[in-house]
């Protein structure tokens, strides 16, 4: 095996020029391939980060009406939904790969939160536990955050983020200044931030709309405030912490159940569902599914014209070369020698083509990624899987030269001279 | 007795015409023998040789090689055969134009899946056998004829084969190179190798001690000095 290796690298370098051309279809199909794979990986990637962020890994669970999450504001608080338990939430924080799970009231609020005469129109109020910075990644930007005091005193103070902090104050410090929410003044005592910023990349009006729903501004207040501005025993949705973004799924899906066991409601379509990122990420996925395998299969018909090409010259080399082959056999060699000489022959030569048409598909996919500016992403498994299926396309076409090889008449191959 | 040929036939078919090459030869050669097969080109000499070399299958007739009935063996175990009971030297010494000659001679080592390392050790001792492990590392382009045909010989010995066959080994040599590889073949038969050699050239078939002729096919035996004369009054 490996004398033959040996040899195929000998006879291979022998004829440069060819070897090069024989393996350019080869090279061509892979290149296309890993080329059209990263760009799809690079896509899918993005899609995945756009929506869930890097390393955020917070599912948040809130109770939907059909498709819509259920507003509270417009409904009123549906009967047979009840406030969350300190002991439900620690029903969820035992799930497997869960590290943390804090509770929140929501409310999108259009024309209830001002300063002075600027509104926040559209803007979110949240009443957050005493745990919900610590588990969605906030971190203090400016000023300090709620403290135990707020939360059993009851003070009416905020915390705005980047977006609701320039929506009202226009760049002026919002520090100490009064936030009007549905006509009570909270005092404003710090500005919260992502500890991790996170931009999604918009390349298209596309993408704008569907990322960009996460940039309305927001105001947090304690949620033992929250009756102050709207109602008591508003039943609260959920923000629980994962380990790593694949158990994202699994865990949001177990927390939405659990609490929908503690639902009695009377309209069944009232339900606790889990934003599903990941799952929302797999669907835009798929939009594009259709359209890249079909050019997979192009650059897989080029393949079988490269592989033809092997054959072709193989067939070339096994003539050319008939005098060797008697000689070979007459000296000893088995049927079984020839033919693995010529396949192994076969397979280095498709599996170098494999090898530098990976190589070039990368070259190739970085200067997609920097003339179109589109995201790229090599991946390991396909550049593997190139090479290897390369190889298989050299020992499929190359088995016909080979048994031409192995069944030549000894005789007449020695006397060709 | 290690070959034993018995009323072979051969016929090759040209088109409809059944032309036949070999007509009734029967010969046998002792262990440790020097025989020279002679006869003009056409005579089938080729043939017989491809017959006792196991390349080829007689029409009709019997042949044991050192007791094997070699005629009932798989293609398979012929190659076997081959690669360990016979050696052949070509005319044209056939070596791999791309291989040293170190490597031309380990080749029949890797068909019998010797390990790399014996490999090498083999056949730096067959190059030894013919005078020539000072060249080992040497390409077929960068020997002499007659250098070529003795790197071809060890690759023949390096199995340690039953029987040694060559065909006109000094059709391509000049006369002095000619003389040495007669010398070597000498020197290898001293050594106990048998040795079937064919050959056109009679100085070249008088260092064998028995020379057969054979003519359209047919086989005689020559007996004697005298007879060698008679022949060449004719």
């Amino acid at each position: 095996m490996f004398e033959n290796i040996r040899l195929s690298f000998k006879g291979i370098w022998s004829h440069k020029m060819r070897s090069f051309l024989t393996m350019l279809g080869i090279i061509i199909g892979i290149a296309a391939i890993i080329a059209i794979v990263s760009t799809i990986q690079g896509t899918n990637e993005q899609i995945k980060e756009n929506l869930i962020g890097s390393g955020d890994n917070t599912v948040e669970i809130a109770l939907y009406q059909g498709d819509w999450t259920y507003e509270m504001g417009y409904e009123g608080v549906p009967a047979g939904v009840p406030v969350i338990t300190p002991e439900v939430l620690e029903q969820v924080k035992d799930i497997k790969n869960v590290d943390n799970a804090s509770l929140y009231l929501s409310r999108q609020d259009y024309g209830g939160v001002y300063h002075l005469n600027t509104a926040l129109s559209g803007g979110y109020v949240i009443g957050a536990d005493e745990n919900y910075f610590d588990t969605c990644n906030y971190i203090i930007k400016k000023g300090r955050g709620f403290t135990e005091k707020d939360y059993t005193m009851f003070r009416k103070v905020a915390l705005l983020d980047k977006e609701s902090a320039d929506a009202l104050f226009q760049g002026e410090d919002p520090l100490g200044k009064t936030v009007e929410i549905r006509k009570e003044p909270f005092v404003v005592v710090g500005v919260v931030a992502k500890s991790k910023q996170f931009e999604p990349v918009i390349n298209s009006i596309e993408d704008y709309y569907t990322y960009s729903q996460d940039s309305a501004g927001k105001v947090y207040v304690p949620d033992t405030a929250w009756p102050i501005i709207y109602q008591f025993d508003e039943p609260q949705n959920l923000v629980i912490k994962v380990a790593s973004t694949d158990d994202m799924t699994n865990a949001g899906k177990e927390g939405a159940s659990i609490l929908n066991s503690y639902l009695s409601t009377s309209d069944d379509t009232i339900k606790y569902k889990a934003e599903d990122l990941l799952e929302q990420a797999r669907q835009i996925q798929e939009l594009g599914k259709s359209t890249n395998s079909m050019l997979i299969w192009i650059a897989g018909i080029s393949l079988i014209v490269g592989g033809i090409g092997v054959m072709n010259i193989m067939l070339v080399s096994v003539t050319e070369r008939t005098q060797e082959i008697g000689l070979k056999k007459a000296i000893g060699a088995r049927k079984s020698n020839i033919l693995g000489q010529f396949l192994t022959e076969a397979a280095v030569l498709t599996s170098m083509g494999g090898i530098l048409g990976v190589v070039s598909g990368i070259v190739l996919a970085e200067i997609i990624s920097k003339v179109s500016e589109m995201p790229v992403a090599i991946s390991v498994p396909a550049a593997i899987g190139s090479v290897i299926f390369s190889m298989l396309i050299g020992i499929v076409f190359g088995m016909l030269p080979s048994y031409k090889a192995a069944n030549l008449n000894p005789i007449e191959a020695l006397r060709r001279e | 007795m290690i070959l034993d040929l018995k009323n072979i036939y051969k016929d090759y078919n040209q088109d409809k015409l059944v032309v036949p090459v070999l007509k009734d030869i029967s010969l046998q050669v002792e262990e440790g023998e020097y025989v020279a097969i002679m006869g003009p080109s056409g005579s089938g000499k080729t043939t017989l040789m491809n017959i006792i070399g196991c390349l080829d299958r007689p029409t009709s007739g019997e042949f044991l090689l050192a007791g094997t009935d070699v005629l009932a063996l798989k293609d398979k175990e012929l190659s076997n055969v081959r690669l360990n009971s016979i050696g052949f030297v070509f005319q044209s010494f056939h070596l791999m134009p791309r291989e040293s000659a170190l490597e031309n001679v380990s080749l029949p080592l890797s068909y019998a899946g010797v390990k790399k390392k014996e490999r090498k050790e083999r056949a730096l001792k067959a190059l030894g056998r013919v005078g020539l492990e000072d060249r080992a590392t040497f390409m077929p382009t960068q020997l002499s004829g007659g250098q070529k045909q003795r790197v071809a010989i060890a690759r023949a010995m390096v199995n340690n084969p039953k029987i040694l066959l060559a065909d006109e080994p000094t059709g391509a040599l000049d006369s002095k190179s000619g003389a040495q590889i007669m010398e070597l073949f000498q020197k290898l038969n001293e050594e106990g190798v048998t040795i079937v050699m064919i050959t056109h050239d009679k100085k070249i078939a008088d260092h064998a001690k028995q020379v057969y002729h054979i003519i359209d096919g047919e086989i005689s035996r020559e007996v004697g000095e005298e007879a060698r004369h008679e022949e060449e009054k004719d």
